[in-house]
């Protein structure tokens, strides 16, 4: 199990340091097979753990056959709620706002299809899964709850995490009844489950009363914390490993119950346990994008000036706990409008508890925005393009702040420009191509917050002249291995390949949340802050002392590049790290960063990336098969650390737009509660033949506001206009508007 | 009883116990041999996580049981390169960026080389990403992954041009 990353010789680099586009550090690794994933552990002695999951979806667990179970041969254990050890902290308590209530076996109640109500251990993966089918539960079953009508409504108290569940400004009554135009729009987002290749995984490993485990994690220190409350230890004694997560898209960082349960059993057979989920399995007890029906009404004037925009959203979460999406409050930092509402309600279904998917709330809400404003255009008769210029908002539409920087009229620009949007015919239904199929281009504004996250790191200059970088980051395919290092290097005056980069594990400093598309700017500031700690240090002693070149150069008359600092006004008079190390007797000198941004800024400046995107479907005029055949991008997001990197962060979440309008969709049987379609077969993700022509292209943008670095994020942007300028375009193409995602041929054909 | 099968691993000989007649190819690999390369993203032969090459085709590891492959060649992503020179279409996925998590890349890989062997698809970008559909890369890293299929498909054909 490599605590560091290994970077093996033979990388291909294009350049170095921030702004350049190298390739990834963790290349080679993942091309050979060498990077080692949680399941791919196999410590002395490893037991396997398969948990049985709920068949119904409401009741309750009245007979196990644990005896069958157990008589198979190589089962070791079965772990039901009756033999069930006693953990430190209730499953069911939320001790903060990253806590979600978790199914740990701590009662017979089944709350949704797919919950663990047994837990079986064996010397072989085959036995355990064995075992698990074996124990034939017997239930008594109360109807399920499943679909918006079915439900429990109720007024959420926040929506996301901590977010407002309502807002409003202005007339909306007013603005609306005296507008020219007026519009409105219903939309249904379904069920998403995340579907990160790597299914959770964990393995256990006791030692006393410490705890090791690897296990792919977004937000290892926390989570680190979290482990170390349900079972009663300081967070010291937890050792959680996640040098690369298999993906994660949010569905990881908040600790779920079957991990629990593999620590469980781990400490009470005193061996090694490995629990990975099936695909199956993927579809319950680890979080999805809950369902959502938004309500959209705009007005405008005859100039097609937006007066009144009222976003309304009913979001559905599980019986037992909250996570609401935030749907309606896409709508709040967008589009210019003297009066906007948003308001949210709730509904409680049987399923597992939702939780933050890839540009939570603002995925669904502005797939719901996009249909809209494209409906708005159209009443005004209006390019969509030029619409959405009209409305553009010069300062934040829902607190009047200035942007700390906002460059989306120049994303609007390259990217209309490269996709050849100045030759779209306005009406609906005019364009084939050579093969007779129906064409449509539409496009959608994309928008994403910048937030932070605490974070911290420490830097140590070596005398040999490199440096060693250490923080808890969590790189799950963003390139966090890469980027972070980058900064670092900078951070520390020294080459990218001088640098030793340690992360992925609890022992570092806390590198704070790989989430909120915030990581890169956190951790990444935390690195800088502490390699330029560590350089002051280097300089107080270098001008300190009559023996230096730099001897009175005063601290801020000095600059870090390359390993030597240098008189800022005499580029002649140098000096190196090393041989300031050496002078001063010292093998290393080290400091801690935590970056952050000034509260003051925070406090004043509406933060948020910006992008543009635009899309072309070919829809068969008989079948109605719809395809993206072009989905062009442009995003503004600050400084770029890595625009090879960074690309491929935009069209993956393009991608994921293209799966939202399209394909993605969890359904649950009405009657049994079931999802009838848990598997990769049964749920549609985009594949390679999905997306012939995704392109992303990025616009500078410099953001003295949003942190010392102007970093904002990559993440998860890419999905947010896309879904909108699919469905826009398939309206352009056809002249039917869509009510629900994903778009079927069936509604098409009505 | 317990059985055991021959097979050869990246160019290995290896007598292998089969103590479990249920065991996939995939867990033989995995779980016993130690080669954890090869990944696991749904046991049921829908996502391509495990695709390794059988007698120089590609396959899902996780359909095909260990019992039925005695006497047959495997190939994974562990035996791909020579030493420390990477195979072309593993330095290709690290040029294009053709992969963020890493997760599926193995299987992307091996089934890259499966194609490029079968032939069918030439330096047609739609045949590739057809013939490259069988394999989800949930991140969506698809525009990199045909860049690198088709960069490979070129500097393969070169060779081949210069070697006749």
């Amino acid at each position: 199990m490599p605590d560091t990353l290994q970077t093996p010789a033979g990388h291909v680099r294009l350049g170095s340091n921030s702004g350049q586009p190298m390739t990834r550090r963790d290349g080679v690794a993942k091309v050979t097979g060498a990077a080692t994933y949680a399941a791919d552990n196999r410590p002395d002695g490893l037991a396997h753990a398969v948990f049985a999951s709920a068949g119904i979806a409401r009741g309750r667990v009245v007979s196990l056959n644990v005896e069958a179970a157990k008589s198979h041969p190589g089962v070791i254990e079965v772990i039901t709620p009756d033999n069930r050890p006693a953990l430190h902290l209730d499953p069911d308590g939320k001790s903060h706002p990253f806590s979600w209530r978790i199914e740990a076996l701590q009662d017979k109640t089944v709350r949704y299809a797919g919950q663990p109500i047994a837990l079986v251990v064996a010397e072989t993966l085959e036995a355990a899964t064995e075992g698990a089918r074996l124990l034939a539960p017997e239930y008594e079953t109360e109807p399920a709850r499943i679909g918006f009508e079915n439900g429990e409504a109720y007024d959420p108290p926040a929506v996301g995490i901590g977010g407002n569940p309502s807002f409003s400004k202005g007339n909306f009554d007013a603005g609306f009844s005296g507008s020219e135009h007026r519009i409105d729009a219903s939309v249904d987002t379904p069920a998403q489950y995340h579907n990160a290749m790597e299914p959770h995984a964990i393995v256990a490993e006791w030692s006393g009363d410490h705890l090791v485990i690897d296990t792919p994690n977004q937000a290892i220190q926390m989570a680190r914390g979290a482990f170390a409350g349900y079972f009663g230890i300081p967070p010291e004694n937890v050792t959680l490993r996640s040098p690369f997560l298999g993906g994660g898209f949010g569905s990881k960082a908040i600790i779920v119950g079957p991990q629990i349960l593999a620590i469980l059993a781990a400490r009470m057979l005193g061996r090694p346990v490995k629990l990975v989920l099936r695909r199956d399995q993927m579809f319950g007890p680890v979080q999805h994008r809950g369902a959502t029906s938004q309500k959209l009404r705009i007005g405008t004037d005859g100039n097609g000036l937006i007066k009144a925009l009222e976003h309304e959203a009913t979001a559905a979460t599980s019986s037992f706990d909250d996570f609401i999406e935030g749907a309606g409050n896409a709508s709040l930092n967008m589009y210019a409008s003297p009066a906007i509402i948003t308001r949210h309600s709730a509904v409680r279904v049987d399923t597992g508890t939702p939780g933050p998917m890839r540009a939570p709330g603002e995925a669904s809400g502005s797939a719901a925005l996009e249909i809209a404003m494209d409906k708005a255009a159209e009443a005004v008769g209006m390019d969509p393009l030029e619409f959405r210029l009209r409305n553009y908002a010069e300062t934040d539409p829902a607190s009047g702040k200035s942007f700390s920087a906002k460059s989306l009229r120049e994303c609007y620009e390259l990217a209309a420009q490269k996709f050849g949007w100045s030759d779209r015919p306005l009406a609906p239904g005019e364009m084939r191509d050579e093969n007779g199929m129906l064409v449509g281009w539409g496009m959608g504004s994309a928008l994403f917050p910048a937030p932070m996250f605490a974070a911290q790191a420490r830097a140590t200059l070596r005398r040999d002249g490199t440096a060693l970088v250490e923080t808890s980051g969590a790189d799950m395919g963003q390139g966090a291995w890469t980027a972070l290092a980058q900064i670092a290097a900078d951070g520390v005056g020294l080459p990218v390949d001088r640098i030793e980069f340690l992360s992925g594990t609890s022992d570092q400093p806390d590198g704070g949340i790989a989430g909120g598309s915030g990581h890169t700017a956190s951790a990444g500031g935390a690195l800088f802050e502490a390699g330029s700690n560590a350089v002051q240090k280097l300089a107080d002693l270098a001008t300190a002392d009559p023996d230096s070149p730099l001897f009175g150069a005063g601290n801020t008359g000095v600059e870090a590049r390359e390993g030597r600092l240098f008189r800022a006004d005499d580029e002649s008079r140098s000096e190196s790290y090393a041989d300031i190390l050496e002078r001063a007797g010292l093998e290393t000198v080290d400091a801690m960063g935590s970056g952050g941004r000034d509260p003051a800024n925070a406090e004043a400046r509406a933060m948020f990336s910006h992008g543009a995107v635009f899309a072309e479907v070919k829809i068969d005029p008989d079948l109605f098969q719809i395809r993206v055949s072009r989905l062009i991008g442009a995003f503004a997001a600050g400084r770029i650390i890595n625009p090879h990197l960074a690309k491929s962060q935009l069209t993956g979440g393009m991608i994921w737009g293209i799966g939202f309008a399209l394909h993605e969709e969890g359904i649950h049987d009405l009657r049994s509660g079931r999802p009838l379609n848990a598997d990769l077969a049964g749920y549609h993700v985009p594949v390679s033949a999905d997306a012939p022509h995704v392109e992303a292209l990025l616009v500078d943008e410099d953001d003295p506001y949003v942190n010392a670095l102007g970093i904002k994020g990559v993440g998860e942007i890419g999905i947010t206009g896309s879904v909108g300028a699919i469905a826009n375009a398939v309206w352009h193409a056809t002249g039917k508007r869509i009510s629900s995602y994903p778009i079927h041929i069936d509604a098409l054909l009505s | 009883m317990t059985l055991s099968i021959s097979l050869s691993v990246n160019g290995e000989s290896l007598s292998v116990p089969l103590e479990d007649p249920r065991t996939t190819l995939l867990d033989l690999l995995r779980e016993h041999i130690g080669l954890t390369g090869t990944k696991k993203g749904c046991d049921r032969g829908q996502c391509g996580a495990c695709t390794v090459l059988l007698d120089g085709k590609r396959i899902n590891a996780c359909l095909t049981l260990a019992a039925s492959v005695d006497g047959t060649d495997v190939t994974t992503i562990e035996g791909l390169a020579t030493g420390d020179t990477l195979h072309p279409v593993q330095a290709a996925f690290i040029e294009h960026d053709g992969f963020q998590c890493g997760y599926c890349t193995p299987g992307q890989i091996m089934s890259a080389v499966g194609l490029l062997s079968e032939g069918d698809a030439g330096a047609d970008p739609e045949r590739i990403r057809e013939g490259m559909s069988g394999n989800i890369c949930r991140c969506a890293a698809y525009p990199g992954i045909t860049a690198a299929v088709l960069d490979a498909q070129r500097r393969q054909s070169e060779n081949e041009g210069t070697s006749a």
